[in-house]
């Protein structure tokens, strides 16, 4: 068999990828026929239901489950925690009640007798000098780096403090700010859980995941058993967002009132377990000073930023800092706060939206004081980046964002916009980098010898449109259409796939489908070379058929094709492994965006009116989904950058707005007008394809912090931008 | 808001208290604005069932006992006399996708269970309790309204149209025009989302793209479709 060269066909070529595919499975999802974790029913299934700690901090000192046990329709109780037991976060699971209905399982909840000795909690994470005086920071480290070196003699620190005061002298601008971000749900719609079932000693878990191939040994693990008699099966997800990679330890306790029962169980949080353990983005809180040369290029930045990720401490990692800005001098320092909040789980782009909304505000800020637009501040400053992505794709997105934004035409100083009675506008930009590379990936691809073309890999579809890429990548290799393609995914006996997690699943299945293609497509010219009197290497399968290349009239129909393979299917595999070197995929992008609001001074309401978003991912290989999928992103970044934060209460250490009424995010009325640009020049094409999942939910923060400090000229610091912090600005401002 | 009403109560998840209904499908809608939610109340109907009084639990001396021992507003309490408990399992008949379906149902059961458990009916979803999500959206008598705040008992005689009946062979036009649009991404809010466009542009066939954005704030999609969704239910509209 001649070397088969693994590489994509030109723009002009290809007759699938980068063309927008509708997704295969959107009339299933949208009719309702789709079946969610949530939607699986078992035969003679028990519904669990669970009780959560009622606050911040507290021991449990005794557990009555008699109650409970007595409830009509109520079949057992599992105990998650004992008499004794210290729990540190509110809503962390104490016992699950397995019954014959969700009322009588809820009736059940209600039922158990718990009496807590409540402890001191401690959850306001901003209060960083209360968090002092409790003994609640750890150093979460930090990093000092200068262009001058100490002298042999010189004290390290001594210099560096004297440096860099040094540098602030010379600057002919300097910004002190503070910003910051607070901690947000992920607030999945379906919440985590399973429905779980025995055959034996083998378990099926229908399980609410984005690593589908990964959580078999979670499951094993904690249950004692191997992960060949574990069994995940996910088809549809009703949103992860980074919280849905483990098997979760209310799957698990499921799994055994399973096995106790000798039943199947389905356990999925509430409404407000989801919100209050299931997923949280950490806070972050900064103190920044900056000193800039006479255009407005940042030469120091110093900077010490705190906030939570749960009881360990930890928050916002230091490396991001500052954020794609990265001057030639900088100092900065990080301290975690413990609180008696639930471990933080990953949430879309890590350290990323917190890092961009704690550091491009204070460029913005830079912008304001020098009263010059913050397009060319920020223009200026791309001269000192750390980013996987390059200054010049920066400027030109830039070129491109401004365009569409009507920035130019429509800009004003900071805070001298003209009113429209109590309505000024104001514009903000952010920019944005991510990796984005592709995961490990396994997959089969089956031809039969009837023409039917199945492909077979554990990867997931979140919402993303991965079952429809699958197709579009193998469809392209057979010149077949999508809809051509049975897909499997969703299911740990696939080929193993990696968790959809980092923006790395596109990558992933574009690299195992494409190869996996493009080897059984090799298989298959072998086969029918022959019939069509040519050599196997000169053959190509292009709409529908295969032909001899440069001799088109020499062709064979697909299912004629097949037919040649006899009656055996023919199979063919192929992997990817993370971080290997190829032309199919890489990693590195950037973004811009740009926000335009209108502020109510009196009321202090921020609302949207306009928001751009010019996005690069190499390769485009379905536009309509990766368009999408930008919507989105913004849309969430609306929604952290104005409506939603956890809210706690100091008294009880209680998460009081954990029910979706109370939890505010967005709707359709609030979004304004979105404008997406794929950025996808043949440089960047070249490239092969990379992730998008999170990059463009990084930028709205800053973005729109920046345009509302544009509108009032002044600076609401911390997100989200809710009335009563503008008022609070406006009346510092003032002051 | 007009696209999906509300029904007037909240079931307390944790609540040993009376609930109260009324008929939904009787209801006009009440907004919950732009990004603001909240559970809704009022206190009027002319339905059967509105002013009876159901209990969470079984027995209907805990009935009496909650609804003394519960703090009522004047009206409140006035609604409660004449009211009828019921209690246990009772077998009622409920018309769902134009076909009957004798289904099993305690005073305090959802339409939603009933849907999602006795008839796997799984396209209305379970997102919030108080129904302000939007997401278990269904139609009675052609008006949209949440099945996890509604009560099955109130649903007898009426008809229910829940989100599958859009699909079969010859898809209703208002979810293909979410698939044209790719108004869906994890896709979960999604079958209430198109309900409730349903029920809108048979209200407003000629609406608007304002009009679109203020009519469906009564669903949240937290993949961020909603951009996606103006154009889809634009494309519906007699003009589109
Ligand atoms: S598509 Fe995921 S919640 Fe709307």
């Amino acid at each position: 068999m001649a070397d088969i060269q693994y590489t994509w066909p030109s723009k002009e070529k290809a007759s699938v990828l980068g063309h927008s595919v509708l997704r295969l499975d959107g009339l299933e999802k949208s009719v309702g026929a789709a079946k969610y974790t949530y939607d699986i029913n078992l035969k003679n299934q028990l519904i669990a239901q669970a009780l959560g700690s009622p606050y911040g901090h507290c021991k449990i000192k005794s557990i009555d489950i008699a109650p409970a046990m007595k409830v009509k329709g109520v079949v057992h109780v599992e105990l998650l925690r004992k008499a004794g037991d210290e729990l540190q976060w509110n809503g962390e699971l104490i016992a699950m009640v397995a019954a014959e209905s969700e009322g009588a399982a809820g009736e059940g909840v209600a039922a158990l007798k718990v009496d807590y000795e409540v402890l001191p909690s401690f959850t306001h994470d901003e209060n960083l000098e209360e968090a002092k005086k409790r003994k609640l920071t750890t150093k979460a480290g930090g990093k000092v780096e200068l262009q001058n070196e100490p002298g042999d003699d010189d004290d390290e620190e001594e210099f560096e403090a004297a440096e860099i005061e040094r540098l602030f002298k010379e600057s002919v601008h300097v910004v002190e700010g503070y910003y910051g971000v607070d901690a947000i749900a992920h607030c999945c719609l379906e919440p985590h859980g399973s429905t779980v079932e025995w055959d034996g000693d083998k378990l099926k878990a229908y399980h609410s995941t984005q690593n589908v191939s990964g959580t078999d040994e979670g499951f094993a693990t904690a249950l004692n058993i191997t992960s060949d008699d574990v069994e995940v099966e996910c088809n549809f997800i009703g949103g992860g967002f980074g919280s849905k990679f483990a098997a979760d330890y209310w799957s698990v306790a499921a799994a055994r009132v399973s096995k106790e029962t000798g039943r199947p169980v389905k356990f999925m949080l509430s409404r407000d377990q989801e919100l209050k353990i299931a997923g949280n983005r950490p806070s972050g809180y900064i103190n920044v000073r900056l000193g800039a040369d006479k255009n407005g290029v940042v030469q120091i930045w110093d900077s010490h930023h705190w906030g939570t990720a749960g009881t360990k401490g930890r928050g916002v990692s230091q490396s991001v800092i500052p954020y794609v800005f990265r001057p030639k001098n900088f100092r900065r320092l990080a301290t975690g706060v413990k609180t008696n909040t639930v471990g933080s789980r990953a949430w879309r782009a890590p350290n990323h939206p917190q890092a961009c909304a704690m550091t491009q505000t204070a460029y913005d800020d830079l912008a304001a004081k020098m009263g010059v637009s913050s397009y060319d501040i920020f223009l200026r400053n791309l001269e000192n980046i750390s980013s996987r992505q390059t200054a010049d794709v920066y400027r030109r997105e830039l070129e491109i964002a401004a365009k569409l934004m009507d920035w130019k035409a429509k800009w004003h100083p900071h805070g001298k916009g003209e009113a429209q009675g109590s309505i000024v506008e104001g514009m903000g930009i952010a920019l944005h980098e991510w990796g984005g590379v592709a995961n490990n990936s396994s997959a089969t691809i089956r031809i039969h010898p009837d023409g039917g073309v199945e492909s077979f890999c554990g990867t997931q579809e979140l919402g993303t449109g991965t079952r429809t890429a699958c197709a579009m990548v193998v469809a392209e290799t057979f010149g077949l259409a999508p809809t051509d393609i049975k897909v499997h995914i969703g299911n740990s006996k696939l080929p193993v796939s990696g968790a959809s997690g980092g923006s790395t699943t596109i990558g992933a299945i574009s690299e195992s489908h494409r190869r996996a293609s493009l080897n059984a497509l090799a298989k298959l010219f072998e086969s029918v070379a022959g019939k069509l009197s040519a050599k196997a290497e000169q053959l190509e399968a292009v709409g529908g058929v295969i032909r001899v290349q440069g001799d088109p009239a020499k062709s064979i129909g697909w299912r004629e094709a097949c037919g040649s393979l006899g009656l055996k299917p023919l199979e063919a595999s192929a992997s990817h492994k993370r971080g290997d070197k190829s032309s199919l995929s890489s990693e590195g992008v950037g973004g811009v965006q740009m926000a335009h609001v209108a502020v109510d001074r009196e009321t202090g309401v921020v609302r949207m009116k306009k928001y751009v978003a010019v996005q690069d991912m190499g390769l485009v290989v379905n536009p309509v989904t990766a368009e999408s999928q930008i919507y989105g992103a913004v849309i969430m970044g609306i929604s952290y950058a104005l409506y939603e934060h956890r809210l706690t209460d100091p008294a009880t250490g209680a998460f009081i707005n954990s029910e979706m009424a109370d939890y505010k995010l967005p709707r359709i009325g609030d979004i304004g007008e979105i404008v997406v640009e794929l950025f996808e020049p043949e440089d960047q094409r070249q490239r092969g394809v990379i992730g998008l999942g999170e990059p463009p939910v990084i930028s709205p923060g800053a973005a729109i912090s920046n345009a509302v400090a544009n509108a009032l000229g002044v600076r609401v610091p911390v997100l989200p931008l809710i009335p009563e912090r503008v008022l609070d600005a406006l009346k510092a401002g003032k002051a | 808001m007009e696209g999906v009403s509300q029904s007037s109560f909240t079931l307390p998840s944790d609540s040993n208290g009376v609930i109260r209904m009324r008929d939904p499908a009787n209801e006009s809608g009440n907004s919950t604005g732009g990004g603001s939610s909240g559970t809704r109340s009022s206190e009027n109907s002319s339905s059967g069932f509105s002013r009876r009084a159901f209990l969470r639990g079984s027995s209907a001396a805990a009935a009496a006992a909650a609804m003394v021992a519960r703090p009522e507003t004047a009206s409140a309490q006035k609604a409660n006399q004449g009211a009828e408990v019921v209690s246990g399992f009772k077998t009622i008949t409920l018309s769902v996708n134009v076909q009957k379906h004798q289904v099993n149902v305690e005073p305090r059961t959802t339409l939603l269970e009933v849907l999602r458990y006795q008839l796997d009916l799984t396209g209305a979803k379970p997102v919030s309790q108080d129904g302000s999500s939007g997401a278990s959206t269904v139609l009675i008598d052609g008006r949209p309204v949440m099945a996890s705040t509604t009560l099955a008992i109130a649903c007898e005689g009426k008809q229910i149209q829940t989100v599958e009946s859009f699909g079969g062979a010859q898809p209703d036009s208002a979810p293909v025009a979410f698939v044209q649009h790719d108004a869906q991404q994890c896709g979960f809010c999604t079958p209430g989302f198109v309900v409730a466009a349903r029920a809108f542009l048979d209200k407003h066939p000629h609406a608007t793209e304002e009009e679109i954005r203020q009519g469906l704030n009564g669903n949240i999609c937290r993949c961020g479709t909603y951009a996606n969704v103006i154009q889809a239910v634009l494309s519906a509209t007699k003009g589109g």
